[in-house]
């Protein structure tokens, strides 16, 4: 029996469609959307027009673009991934050359009036590209020294292309998503053994060769780790960022300080306080348990995205599922540690919450694609 | 591509296995980031609500408002007026050229005020307002306000500033304010914060500068919420300081006046005193300036004009100006010689015109001789010679100490500034000061006030008060510190004998009322305030005997600056003395002319408190002190303030 056959015969239609999304995960995405709407009204100093109501109407626009794709069958999803890949790295390489210079990096291709972020839509293109390549592939081959090697490359060149940005943030994005797909799929422990001892002598030779001439990364790469490792060394210059977004947190206490009521944000002492800042604004304003809820919403998205992947029987579905659960998943673990002082501060956004149109898109896209893969699940 | 159902589902369920690892850890790592977020916000939680404070919160002082200078009748001398101007604010003006254009128009605004406007401007944060216009009319501020809305960013504001009502009477004495310096700063220990204020005014110099602690009072303090970049946001609390102490002076505004318009353009010095209590009435140097100027900040144009006076208006010629007290020094000579016991009042001298000693020939004013002369006709007369012969009897150490009892040499505790001590020279001081032993010649040079003898206007006055009241007076300025007297010093009796007192006062009536005295065209007629003087002419050169072989030339045929400076000291009445004054007139010429009739017209000012009635001068002289008065155009000094209103 071909899965194609099957697919079809199982798959729902017209309105049915409706009932079978996975509506948790929709209202839980509503929720997190909203409480973003609320923290960038506020940190805008009481102003819907700066900041609140374009990332309302991106959010309108992005769950329009969530429900097309969830209802469009997951196969025809599948069958594009090799194709969405290669085009963002085509992208990508266009960046490269005739990208746009924003923040000291390049990232942005201008099309006419579309501002197109190539290395955003790469986190989900991968992820499909990924999810395919171990659908296609026999299973018992999965750990096969030549069948690693060829995911590796996959997801290697964008990683590569991001870096060269220099977009260290998304880029290490990019390896932790490929490397949640590769071990859903059941590639053998050693080889991420393997990796991490590989990572771990990385990181000893980007400190080792530093101030050489083959050091790995920028100066100021290399200084947001000094100020990491000793905010205090430097707390007007590099350590700013990381020293106010901690007053803020911490100085929330329990409740917080009111809604608009956070002094740091208000009076401008946070940097990026509508971007990746944003958390510390909520932790400041609505206190530990603000914070703490929006961490439990969060946790229940991706709880239900590892549960839909569950139920799934579809590899390509499953494989899909986890790899966006995951990248969400790093996102949020890499954005919380980075403004609680637990990371350097590397630039990555919290989903749903920052300001931005491309990652809330793509962002919504990928949503999209998870509830495609749920809505036509095998049953 | 094919795969049985078992070994899809085979897969499936390995997937499962490892999505379900994979969930653990990040249930994990979620556990960390909460713990986190719990050890930061509950934990910590008072440390960083610390520092969240510590960053907004910008305490600002409020300046306080200086204390008034008031004449002694409670007229106010300096004050604080409302300073209208208007700044402007980049980020709220948009176009800072548009709205400059739309305020020049206006308001009157010289393209070069706008130029560095538009600079400062530039320069400066956006947010932080600048100083357009200071110090406008309330009209032209009235039209400003009307206008605001054409107006974006700029705002009308209010300031204290100082103010000086009675413009170039008090310069000298009250000083003048200007904004702190780095040198000011530089000077004191422990300075009060809100000297840091920008443009916060303080004392420079004169009594503003002297009783600075008085005047400044005690600043406010707001506490505000700003921004990072130390924008305001709004204020939370706010503490009211305290307004410096209003100070009394002992001046009276009107005499002080009448003084300084009675001067003119002469480069002069006038003081009076109060015999008994040592108050100061009025002490005026001429020529003056307006300290309002240096409030405002002088042009370098102004400030020129008042460098280039050679009647140096800035300087305070009654206690900076040191000059050879000439012939009202021969009080002291006096005293000293009967003190020692080697003269009576009665003891003759005989004056030829010259007087020789160590083989020099020392010169008496009146070439032909005052022929035999006692201490009575030679004060009256100011023959030089007999006081040459007494003070070669009496020896200089006997005089330098008279001196001292009198006040000379001694440097006044006033709280003006740069106040000379003098000099008062004796055998010791020479030595000290040249490395030389005495000569017999400076003797002779002292005992007419020549040669080393130096004494400032102000020290006159209180000779002539201490021998006036045979008590040692001092001077006082400051009569009230708020509302409290400040309390006389104690003016013991001089160690002098009355009867040699008497002697040397009966001299000084001569000098005014005898038929030989040397000021008698200055006498008053008033019965009830017959006054007593002494006449004295500093030579600001020496004559040479080639000079003096062509015969002296006289002091209108020389040039201004190197004629004699102009002497002289009195009191009145003579019977009960009230007032004292001294009168330098720099290059004036002679004591007698020029001085004397000065000095006349302040005592009567003092003595009748308001213009002098004709009535009190020689009947002669009546049609043109008339014609005097009415050309002098003095100042109506105003009502006088209470002491609790601030201007």
């Amino acid at each position: 029996m071909s899965f194609l056959e099957y697919r079809i015969k199982t798959a729902p239609s017209g309105l049915r469609k409706v009932l079978y999304l996975n509506w948790p995960l929709v209202l839980l995405t509503c929720a997190v959307a909203s409480v973003g709407f609320l923290m960038l009204y506020s940190v805008a100093g009481g102003d819907m027009s700066t900041w609140a109501a374009p990332q309302m109407k991106r959010f309108g626009v992005g769950m329009a673009l969530m429900f097309a794709v969830a209802f469009t069958p997951i196969w025809f999803w599948r069958n594009l991934s090799v194709m969405a890949y290669l085009t963002s790295v085509a992208l990508l390489l266009v960046v490269e050359f005739f990208g746009r210079v924003g923040m000291g990096a390049q990232r942005w291709i201008e099309i006419g009036p579309l501002v197109l972020q190539p290395s955003e839509m790469m986190k989900f293109t991968l992820v499909m590209m990924l999810a395919a390549y171990y659908d296609w592939l026999d299973p018992k081959k999965v750990s096969r020294p030549l069948w690693v090697l060829l995911p590796v490359l996959l997801i290697v060149s964008p990683t590569v292309l991001v870096l060269m940005q220099p977009n260290l943030g998304t880029s290490i994005m990019l390896l932790a998503a490929g490397a949640a797909v590769m071990f859903c799929a059941g590639v053998s422990w050693w080889y991420f053994a393997g990796v991490a001892g590989i990572v771990g002598g990385a990181i000893y030779g980007v400190f080792a060769f530093r101030g050489t001439p083959w050091q790995f990364l920028h100066d100021y790469q290399y200084r947001r780790i000094d100020t990491f490792l000793d905010p205090t060394a430097d707390p007007l210059g590099a350590g700013y960022n990381i020293i106010q977004a901690k007053i803020a947190l911490g100085s929330g206490g329990w409740a917080g300080k009111g809604f608009m009521q956070g002094t740091q944000s208000r009076l401008n002492f946070l940097p990026e306080k509508h971007t990746d800042f944003i958390f510390t604004t909520l932790a400041e304003e609505f206190g530990f348990i603000g914070a703490f809820s929006l961490l439990l919403l969060y946790a229940g998205i991706i709880v239900f995205c590892i549960f839909s992947a569950l139920q799934n029987r579809d590899r390509f579905s499953q494989l899909l599922i986890l790899g966006f659960a995951a990248n969400l998943f790093f996102y949020i673990a890499v954005n919380l540690s980075m403004v609680m002082g637990m990371a350097p501060v590397v630039g990555v956004p919290l989903p749903l919450l920052s300001y931005g149109g491309s990652a809330m898109l793509v962002l919504l896209v990928g949503f999209g694609l998870v509830q495609s893969a749920h809505v036509h699940r095998p049953r | 591509m094919r795969r049985t159902a078992k070994d899809t589902e085979e897969s499936a369920r390995k997937v499962r296995r490892r999505a379900v690892l994979m969930g653990g850890a990040m249930g994990a790592f979620v556990a960390v980031l909460g713990a986190r977020m719990r050890y930061l916000s509950v934990d910590q939680a008072d440390e960083f609500r610390l520092l969240a404070e510590e960053n907004r919160i910008n305490i600002r002082l409020i300046p306080p408002a200086r204390g008034l200078i008031l004449d002694r009748n409670g007229k106010l001398v300096a004050g604080n007026e409302q300073n209208y101007r208007v700044v402007i604010t980049r980020e709220d003006a948009g176009d800072v050229d548009l709205v400059l254009r739309r305020l020049a128009s206006i308001v009157p605004l010289s393209p070069e005020d706008i130029e560095k406007t538009r600079k400062e401007v530039e320069r400066r944060s956006p947010f932080v307002p600048i100083i357009v216009a200071d110090r406008l009319s309330w009209t032209d501020f009235s039209k400003i306000a009307l206008n605001a809305p054409s107006l974006p960013g700029v705002t009308p504001e209010v300031g204290l500033s100082r103010a000086y009502p009675l413009d170039i009477d008090f310069a000298h004495v009250v000083g003048y304010v200007g904004p702190v310096s780095e040198k000011d700063l530089e000077g004191i220990e422990n300075p009060d914060p809100v000297l840091q204020i920008p443009k916060f005014q303080i004392g420079k110099i004169g009594v503003e500068r002297w009783t600075e602690d008085l005047l400044r009072g005690k600043a406010g303090q707001k506490r505000i919420e700003v921004n990072s970049v130390g924008r305001v946001m709004r204020e939370l609390e706010r503490v009211e300081g305290n307004p410096g102490e209003n100070i009394r002076l002992t001046i009276d505004a009107d005499i002080q006046n009448f003084t300084q318009v009675r001067l003119g353009t002469e480069s002069a010095a006038v003081v009076a005193m109060d015999v008994e209590t040592g108050d100061i009435l009025s002490i005026v140097s001429s020529p003056s300036f307006d300290p309002n100027l240096f409030v405002r900040g002088i042009s370098q144009k102004d400030y020129s004009v008042l460098m280039e006076n050679d009647h140096r208006p800035l300087a305070n010629k009654t206690v900076q100006g040191a000059y050879p007290p000439g012939s009202t020094f021969k009080m002291v000579t006096a005293l000293a010689a009967l003190g020692a016991g080697v003269i009576s009042p009665q003891t003759g001298v005989y004056c030829p015109g010259h007087y020789e000693v160590g083989g020099r020939r020392f010169h008496c004013w009146k070439r032909g001789g005052h022929g035999t002369v006692s201490l009575g006709s030679a004060l009256a007369e100011s023959c030089d010679v007999y006081f040459y012969d007494v003070a070669q009897k009496v020896g200089i150490d006997k005089i330098a100490e008279m001196g001292r009892l009198l006040g000379l040499g001694e440097k006044p505790d006033l709280p003006m500034s740069a106040i000379t001590a003098g000099v008062m020279p004796d055998k010791a001081w020479v030595r000290e000061r040249y490395g030389q032993e005495w000569r017999i010649g400076d003797t002779i040079n002292a005992s007419i006030g020549q040669g080393y003898v130096l004494t400032s206007p102000l020290q006159l006055a209180v000779m002539a008060a201490r021998i006036a009241s045979g008590r040692a007076v001092a001077p006082r300025l400051i009569k009230m510190i708020g509302t409290e007297e400040v309390p006389l010093a104690e003016a013991p009796a001089l160690p002098v004998q009355a009867a040699h007192l008497d002697a040397v006062r009966r001299g000084m009536y001569e000098v005014m009322n005898g038929t030989h005295g040397t000021a008698k065209s200055s006498r008053i007629a008033d019965e009830t305030m017959l006054m007593a003087g002494k006449t004295g002419t500093a030579q600001v050169r020496n004559i040479s005997a080639a000079e003096r072989a062509a015969g002296v030339v006289s002091n209108d045929q020389l040039p201004w600056e190197r004629r004699d400076h102009a002497l002289f000291v009195c009191f009145a009445p003579y019977d009960r003395p009230k007032v004292a004054v001294s009168v330098v007139v720099e290059h004036g010429g002679g004591g007698s002319t020029v001085a004397a009739p000065i000095a006349r017209d302040v005592l009567l000012y003092c003595l009748t408190g308001g213009l002098p009635p004709l009535e009190a001068y020689p009947a002669a002289q009546r049609g043109r002190i008339e014609t005097q008065f009415k050309e002098m155009k003095l100042r109506d000094t105003g009502a006088a303030t209470s002491a609790k209103s601030r201007a």
